[in-house]
């Protein structure tokens, strides 16, 4: 076992809602006043909710996990969920409310690129100013610096001073500096989000690169779940300040795009499913089955055979169908329908859809579906729209065809038709 | 699991009273430097004169004082009694130029945590990094601007007329510096401490100064001072610095060692007190600037 370079321990972060700090000490003392006297508070904004002294808001609420020496871990979560409160607190940029953090070694954090460069000061100055900040000595980045500016591809500009750089180049720079860091413990904060494709590709295979050859431990955060796949070997998933997954990577993403395990064959659609906004609502999806089979896993290339109930105001003609079939929240494909049909006038009519899954590999797959006409102007009208609208999940294991193991990260979660290939004597 | 294993760095939420930090600011002496040389170089980029403002800026300030407070209001330039020709031109200098590194050296460190909090919240190193290298930066003018004047001194001092000689006292100025700039690092991260939760110091710390200036013997001797107020006067911390310094650099003046060492003492309390609040602030700023 190798040994631990991070452990977080009952860790939680608390802070204070609605006025607090950060205003004058006359607004302290008028509110302080009001306070007594019983009367509202007057610097307050108006229509404001009222907290009262003892409201906090608990940002992180018991986290504990540990990180073993040359682990990847993606941090995921939505928006709030913590995750750059504990990159922070493991950064020693504020401290803990409660519970304790034990680091095993140097960290470098990069919750931003470039922090501390300054736009007088050249390439060449900023990278040493940079890895200063960052905790590297000075004789260790004289050690690195060609290094660094090979990898930054600005080697031409490195005596510029970087007020004259495209915000790209800037870019390179600053992460090349990060990248060539010793620390044992990196910690990212979607710092990769920067930068054209190359380059991005460039910096995680060199992140992945380090950590394996040279140990490193690596907490990555990012809502981008490509990234995630590339770089990391284990995840944890963050909601609402608590540790909801800790574990494989695939499983995480699951988790965290809010789909359990359990998939029906039957779906009633409410209002939260409604959410498409340009709607008409002439028509609305009422409820959908999957007909075909009792099983919630398909195999490789079946066909799913749905039954759809709607209802719509009058008779419309030219309907068309759209699916859109995502996967871990990208984007996987879009099927239409072939030809354009009438729908009938009422309540819970019919409809009949075949979905073939031909091309689409292992996987969770989420559908949206969405009905639309083109109108008198030949533009495309949404009827009515359900987001999302069924799930399915393929399994990835029978490849019966080919014995092949489907690498999704990178691959994509299509498997084109074969190549034709012949020989010639 | 391996309960025993050591860690090196914990953190947690307790904080010790004394736990300043030090040994792990001395690490990053690396970054000091660059933070001075960045200070230093950035200020002067795109400037025809470059770090000749250092000198001029001292220089316009001593001929406005000596035409003003010298030649107008005819201000006594004597801190001590005696038949002494004081040179106005040099008195104003260097009275000038100590304040000039102190108020600068307060004003810049009390909006340490205001001004790099865009730096301080992205990336950890020991916070009191920032005033230290501030306070070195503007050393680097300071000295650059006592040389000036010790040239001009030494053209007095060859040319005569004047009573300035040359006196063991010199040799305190490297005292009085260090004085200076613990005193004015003290006073500053007393202020960054309480100007990351209420700005309202800030404000004041302007016009603080400038009342400060008028109350340090700066635009006038210390005989100007009734003698039944001198005491008190004299607990000022920064008046000491200044009447020693002109002591040290003209070879006669007022010099009291009790008064001397009482600001020495305010300076060392002003600076251990500005250290623990400031490691206290330092750990949660960012939450609430």
């Amino acid at each position: 076992m190798e040994e631990i370079m991070l452990k977080i321990e009952n860790v939680s972060k608390e802070y204070k809602l609605g006025q607090i700090g950060g205003t004058t000490l006359r607004d302290e003392l008028q509110r302080r006043s009001a306070k007594r006297r019983g009367l509202e508070d007057p610097t307050r904004k108006i229509g404001a909710r009222e907290y009262t002294d003892g409201e906090t808001f608990m940002a992180l609420d018991g986290v504990s996990f540990e990180v073993r020496k040359g682990e990847r871990v993606g941090i995921i979560g939505h928006n709030g969920a913590g995750k750059s409160t504990l990159l922070k607190l493991i950064s020693r940029i504020t401290a803990p409310t409660g519970g304790s953090i034990y680091l095993n070694g140097r960290v470098a954090s990069m919750l931003e690129v470039g922090t501390g460069f300054h736009g007088e000061l050249t390439g060449r100055e900023n990278i040493y100013m940079n890895g200063a900040i960052l905790g590297m000595a000075k004789k260790e980045i004289d050690a690195k610096i060609e290094n660094i500016i090979d990898f930054s591809e600005v080697r031409q500009f490195i005596d510029t001073p970087v007020k004259r750089y495209s915000s790209g180049m800037y870019v390179k720079l600053a992460f090349s500096v990060a990248a060539h860091l010793d620390s044992e413990i990196m910690i990212m904060d979607e710092v990769l989000a920067v930068g054209d494709m190359a380059f991005q590709t460039k910096c995680l295979e060199k992140m992945s690169d380090v950590s394996r050859t040279e140990g490193r431990t690596i907490l990555y955060v990012s809502h981008n779940m490509n990234t995630i796949r590339q770089l990391c070997d284990r995840v944890v998933v963050l909601d609402h300040g608590k540790v909801v997954f800790d574990g494989g990577v695939e499983e995480g993403i699951g988790v965290y795009m809010g789909s359990g395990k359990a998939e029906l064959l039957y779906y009633k659609y409410t209002e939260e499913h409604h959410t498409h906004k340009a709607a008409t609502g002439e028509m609305g999806f009422n409820e959908l089955t999957i007909l075909n089979t009792d099983k919630t896993v398909h195999e490789l290339n079946e066909d799913l055979d749905i039954q759809i109930r709607y209802s719509a105001k009058q008779i419309i003609k030219n309907v068309m169908f759209h699916a859109r079939i995502s996967c871990n929240g990208s984007p996987v494909g879009t099927m239409f329908s072939d030809t354009p049909i009438d729908l009938n006038a009422g309540e819970n009519q019919q409809l009949r859809m075949k979905i073939h899954l031909n091309h689409l590999m292992g996987g969770h797959y989420r559908v949206d579906l969405l009905s639309f006409v083109y109108n008198e102007y030949g533009k495309r009208q949404v009827l009515d729209a359900v987001f999302p609208a069924f799930f399915f999940d393929i399994d990835g294991s029978t490849t019966k065809e080919s014995p092949v193991v489907w690498t999704p990260q990178y691959w994509s979660q299509i498997r084109l038709d074969d190549m034709e290939t012949c020989s010639f004597e | 699991m391996s309960q025993t294993q050591q860690f090196k760095t914990t953190i947690t939420s307790d904080h010790k009273l004394f736990d300043l930090h030090l040994k792990e600011t001395l690490q990053y002496r690396d970054l000091i430097f660059l933070f001075v040389k960045r200070d230093f170089t950035a200020k002067y980029k795109q400037t025809i004169l470059g770090p000749a403002w250092a000198l001029i800026q001292p220089l316009l300030t001593t001929v406005v004082f000596t035409i003003i407070f010298g030649r107008l209001a005819k201000l006594t330039t004597a801190d001590a009694a005696g038949d002494y020709v004081i040179p106005g031109f040099l008195f104003y200098m260097i009275s000038n130029v100590c304040w000039g590194y102190f108020s600068s050296t307060l004003e810049a460190t009390s909006n340490t945590f205001l001004a790099n909090r865009a730096t301080m919240g992205k990336v950890y190193y020991p916070r009191l990094v920032s005033p230290i290298s501030t306070a070195f930066s503007n050393l680097i003018s300071f000295v650059i601007q006592l040389v000036m004047f010790l040239v001009i001194w030494a053209f007095f001092l060859i040319r005569g007329g004047t009573s300035i000689r040359v006196s063991p006292m010199l040799l305190l100025i490297p005292l009085l510096v260090v004085q200076m700039i613990i005193l004015s690092v003290g006073c500053g991260i007393i202020i960054s401490a309480a100007t990351s939760k209420y700005r309202d110091l800030a404000m004041l710390v302007g016009f603080g100064l400038q009342l400060w200036h008028y109350a340090c013997p700066i635009a006038y001797g210390l005989q100007l001072v009734p003698a039944k107020w001198l005491g008190l006067y004299m607990l000022n911390p920064v008046t000491p610095i200044i009447t020693t310094f002109r002591y040290a650099v003209f070879g006669f003046g007022y010099f009291n060692l009790t008064y001397y060492l009482i600001s020495w003492g305010v300076s060392i309390v002003v600076f251990v007190v500005g250290l623990i609040l400031f490691s206290r602030i330092e750990r949660t700023f960012m939450d609430t600037i």
